[in-house]
């Protein structure tokens, strides 16, 4: 996806969303180098994958305010964007310092489980948000359409995922979303910079699902 | 109760945006025309596409070589194809609406198939053009 912003000649314009995927392949590297020391099984890999989780779903949280901005920019409201991404990493940031202060003495998978159900539904709500001002604003560049909506996939399918395992318990039922949804969202916005250019335009009405 | 009610937000929220995504990807086909050899072959020529063509477009698709850079939007929609035949099933008798929405959906769909094969048949030709040119 790096490479597909980088040739597209978008760097600059998306800078945040690639920092975010660079983190995340950082992140993928480092599960790995943990999978590979202690194997699939030991706690650490437990606990370094869904620790690493929550801080890249807070990392995506920075893709959203990005895409906010560019929403935004041309009512002038960028400040506001900006002003409302740090009050929302601070507040986030806060509440999963108090949700974990909390449960030092049992920081078990259910825990960890509910802590991302959580984080990634805020993502569902930021993303569903900004797909109200998109269609709002009458936003046309499809390239931002685009990459709201595959963002709004990604969230929205690892919300419900973990939601149902914590409903039910049983990691087979939904074990395989997570990492499809991981290989998902860096595919379609690599997609997205490599086929739709900056200029493509795309009527909102046309795209946006009936509510009935 | 917190994660079922996450679970049914997410659902619908998933549904919608899934839904938005791949009308994206059928929109940016819909504006293109189709040849008229390319309506000759997936035989709608002197007619509208219909949602029941989706199928059998596909298959025309499978049948030909193409630069292999349209992979993923066919996977997407055959998806979504899926989703709307699911719901047509669903709610034909109940809702009429809905009903008339799905097929209006799935002949898009069809659609973005015909443009598809359209394509891909402009590139064997010009391939099959540029392999004579070089023989000779």
């Amino acid at each position: 996806m790096v490479v597909c912003a980088i040739r597209s000649r978008s760097l600059t314009r998306y800078l945040t969303l690639i920092l975010c995927m660079l983190a995340d392949f950082l992140i993928s590297a480092g599960r790995f180098v943990i999978f590979i020391r202690y194997g699939l099984k030991s706690s650490e890999y437990l606990y370094f994958y869904y620790y690493s989780d929550a801080v890249g779903t807070i990392l995506l949280y920075f893709s959203v305010m990005c895409l906010y901005q560019l929403v935004f920019e041309e009512i002038g409201a960028s400040k506001y964007v900006r002003g409302a991404s740090i009050a929302l990493l601070a507040g986030t940031a806060w509440f999963s310092y108090m949700v974990v202060n909390q449960h030092t003495t049992q920081l078990t998978t259910r825990f960890v489980v509910e802590l991302s159900q959580n984080l990634y539904f805020v993502g569902v709500v930021l993303t569903y948000l900004l797909w109200g001002a998109v269609l709002k604003l009458c936003e046309t560049r499809t390239r931002i359409i685009q990459l709201v909506l595959s963002l709004g996939i990604y969230f929205s399918a690892s919300a419900g995922a973990y939601a149902l395992r914590n409903l039910f318990s049983h990691p087979e039922l939904v074990k395989f979303i997570p990492p499809l949804m991981g290989t998902f969202l860096p595919l379609a916005w690599a997609y997205t910079f490599l086929k739709v250019s900056e200029e493509t335009r795309l009527a909102t009405a046309r795209v946006a699902a009936p509510n009935r | 109760m917190i994660a079922a009610l996450i679970f049914m937000i997410s659902l619908a929220a998933l549904l919608q945006f899934f839904v938005s995504y791949c009308r994206s990807v059928i929109a940016a086909y819909g504006k293109q025309g189709l040849s008229e050899q390319g309506l000759e072959l997936a035989g709608i020529k002197g007619r509208k596409v219909c949602g029941e063509d989706f199928r059998r477009l596909l298959g025309l698709i499978g049948l030909c070589p193409g630069p292999g850079n349209d992979r993923s939007d066919i996977r997407a929609v055959r998806a979504y194809y899926d989703l709307l035949r699911m719901l047509g099933v669903a709610s034909g008798k109940l809702v009429p609406a809905a009903a008339f929405w799905t097929e209006r959906e799935r002949a898009s769909c069809a659609y973005f198939a015909a443009v598809a094969l359209d394509r891909r048949i402009t590139y064997s030709r010009d391939l099959m053009a540029r392999q004579i040119a070089n023989q000779f």
